[in-house]
């Protein structure tokens, strides 16, 4: 059995533009997705994400470049021919049908015996919660269940690979939320290859083992979640994912794995991008969760300089504050409420003069 | 639903000021007029052509057989005389013939606009209809110059004769002389040109109401089509549905209502209309149409006009309704 489920090797993909021109919607794209992955393509609009996942279910054809499934390149395959499932973000669930024969059509496509299909229609149905709804309607369903029709209808062909384009995007948020640990839990349950795409970061987050940030028709950054998170490798990929703090400035020694780096009179140790070099302009990258405020100057950092508290909002689980360290250099700070972390007061506490540090481990010094 | 429970509800008589134009339009010009050729066609035409308000089913009597005064062939009244039925039957089946036809050669023609580029879409209906701009009978006079001995077919035809004339040959001496001891081939030895007699053929008129009818139908089949969700077809081809296989699982009955419904417009007004059979079928192809509109101007006798014009009213009904009854008037099954 080769290692992986899916491999994208050099693909692109190029549709002719409205005025003659050609329009680059994927370059050079390479991924090796591992068998019994929950893998996510994830992006902004425009982004190449969903082209990608189409030229895998054989939707759109290739310009250059070959995927191959299980080892095997799947050249012009026909979709029809594909061991792959789809699950669209418009559900496409057939509306003259009934949901039973919805989920029995690619059985029957395939030629499995009718004996057969009734129970594992049944089977499917059961295994996404909607237990003998095999007579109703598409339209008589809420977009929740129809989701679920519409991966029960995936799933029940057992495919090597099941690929799903933004399935969530039109439920609303607490439906969502639900979902994805839903989907998380199939996953691991059917033990299938899934193919996510999605343009919410927090979405792939929740779900992906592994994560592939995707911008202008290029991969960025693949990795795990958390490596996409605390080790971004670009400033895209880090502006992308969650809130960070950007810091310009300019790089002023490297020495290993880290570096110096300056900004609005300011010095700060870094981890390094490979490849930076003195005197390169760099932007500093520090997520605001890994600020720690404290009324003193705390020992154990060289990143720590004193500023003034410009803002500080309430939300509940946190308090957000803008704390600026230099006339030009400030910094978003999110402290959590539950643990007393050295601010005691917290009334008023815009105008209080406060300390802010970050570790050298916790911040990357990033090129575009 | 209770009429009369409705008018006492002071927001159904609110609609009710709404409707009334319609209302009365329909009362003095549908049905009034109903009434009047019902009543019509009771009655008895008089030897000076005037209509007699009796109450005698004897014009319909006639219409399905029974002679009252001309002999049937050699047997002297009163006898049976099948030649209405047969124009009535004529009627149906040329109605099913050009409905069929009209649906096998629209159907590819509206999936194609529908499946068309969004831009192109509205072009190509436009062609679609531009014929309409055209009067409907000069269209149909138009076939004539087509169709006729030394039209645009037979002189096409003529111009290219020496070129098929050996292949025919060869053909005709090889295979289809041979062939027709067996099989019931009427074909000309080869010779000299001989002119193809299109024209006063049951043939020509299904042409002539195929050009007419195929935009009622292209029309509200196109409309089902383009509703359809092009996720659905790559759904199919996703779970593994040939090209063909989609077709029939998917697009056909998705498509299904914009058939019927031109099924609808295009099988009542064929059922009754008399100007097709008249320019392209001459006297050989009388329609029920043809039959009512002689009855009024040429033989002078409404009461059996209006006797011939509520039968074809009724057959119509009737096949409407067993259509209906099985497929719906074509509303909306597919949307979601």
């Amino acid at each position: 059995m080769p290692e992986f489920a899916v491999e994208l090797r050099n693909v692109s993909k190029r549709f002719p533009g409205p005025s003659g021109e050609e329009v680059s919607a994927v370059k050079n794209v390479t991924m090796q997705i591992r068998d019994g992955e929950f893998f996510s393509m994830l992006g902004p609009s425009g982004c190449g994400k969903t082209t990608s996942l189409r030229m895998i279910a054989g939707f759109e054809l290739l310009t250059e470049g070959e995927v191959y499934i299980h080892g095997k390149p799947l050249g012009q395959t026909p979709p029809f021919k594909r061991p792959v499932n789809t699950v669209f973000q418009s559900y496409a669930l057939f509306p003259h049908m009934t949901i039973g024969e919805n989920v029995a059509f690619g059985l029957e496509m395939k030629g499995v015996p009718k004996s057969e299909i009734g129970p594992r229609v049944k089977q499917a149905l059961e295994m996404v919660r909607l237990p003998g709804y095999e007579k109703r309607r598409p339209r008589q369903m809420s977009g929740g269940q129809q989701q679920r029709v519409a991966l029960a209808r995936a799933l029940v062909n057992r495919p090597e690979v099941l690929l799903l384009d933004e399935p969530l995007g039109a439920l609303d948020l607490k439906l969502r939320k639900e979902m994805q640990l839903e989907l998380k839990t199939l996953q691991r349950e059917v033990g299938i290859t899934f193919i996510y795409v999605t343009h919410d970061q927090e979405e792939a987050l929740t779900m992906s083992d592994r994560i592939a940030v995707m911008d202008h028709g290029v991969v960025k950054q693949i990795g795990l979640a958390s490596e996409i998170y605390e080790e971004p490798n670009c400033r895209f990929v880090a502006d992308f994912i969650g809130e960070t703090n950007f810091i310009e400035g300019t790089v002023r020694s490297v020495d290993g794995d880290h570096a110096e780096f300056e900004a609005g009179g300011l010095k700060f140790i870094a981890v390094a991008q490979p490849g930076l070099s003195r005197g390169t302009s760099a932007t500093l990258a520090v997520r605001p969760e890994r600020v720690r405020l404290t009324h003193t100057r705390p020992g154990d950092t060289p990143n720590a300089y004193e500023g003034e508290v410009r803002e500080s909002i309430y939300i509940g689980t946190d308090t957000r504050y803008l704390v600026l360290l230099s006339p030009t250099v400030n910094v978003r700070v999110r402290q959590q409420n539950t643990v007393p972390v050295g601010m005691p007061a917290l009334e008023g506490p815009v105008g209080v003069k406060v300390w802010a540090s970050w570790t050298p481990d916790s911040a990357r010094i990033l090129v575009e | 639903m209770n009429i009369l429970k409705r008018l006492r509800d002071k927001n159904s008589r609110r609609g009710l000021w709404l409707i009334s134009p319609t209302l009365l339009w329909m009362i003095g010009l549908l049905i009034i007029p109903l009434i009047l050729v019902v009543i019509t066609s009771l009655g008895q035409r008089d030897p000076d052509g005037n209509v007699i308000y009796t109450f005698s089913v004897n014009n319909y009597l006639r219409l399905i057989g029974y002679s009252f005064n001309a002999p049937c062939g050699d047997t002297p009244p009163p006898c049976f005389d099948d030649l209405y039925i047969t124009i009535l039957w004529r009627s149906l089946v040329l109605a099913f013939q050009t409905t069929v036809l009209v649906i096998l050669v629209g159907y590819p023609l509206a999936y194609y606009v529908a499946r068309a580029p969004a831009r192109w879409r509205n072009l190509l209906l436009f062609l679609i209809l531009i014929p309409l701009w055209t009067n409907f009978v000069i269209r149909v006079y138009a076939w004539i110059m087509i169709l006729r001995s030394q039209g645009v077919i037979n002189n096409l035809l003529e111009a290219v004769w020496p070129v098929i004339l050996p292949v025919y040959t060869v053909l005709y001496n090889l295979i289809l002389s041979p062939l027709s001891a067996f099989l019931p081939l009427h074909l000309s030895a080869p010779g000299a040109f001989q002119p193809l007699e299109m024209l006063y053929t049951p043939g020509a008129v299904l042409v002539g109401m195929l050009y007419e009818f195929l935009p009622f139908m292209i029309l509200p089949m196109y409309t089902s089509l383009e509703k359809i969700e092009p996720a659905l077809y790559e759904a199919a081809a996703d779970l593994g549905a040939s090209a063909a296989r989609t077709f029939w699982r998917v697009t056909l009955p998705l498509s299904a209502p914009g058939i019927v419904a031109g099924t609808i417009l295009v099988f009542i007004p064929v059922m009754g209309t008399f100007i097709v059979s008249d320019i392209l079928g001459g006297r050989q192809v009388i329609l029920v149409g043809n039959l009512i509109q002689r009855q009024f101007l040429d033989a002078r006798d409404p009461t059996f006009g209006s006797a011939a014009s509520i039968i074809l009213m009724v057959m119509t009904l009737i096949v409407t309704i067993f259509y209906t009854r099985r497929f719906g008037f074509g509303e909306e099954i597919a949307s979601a």
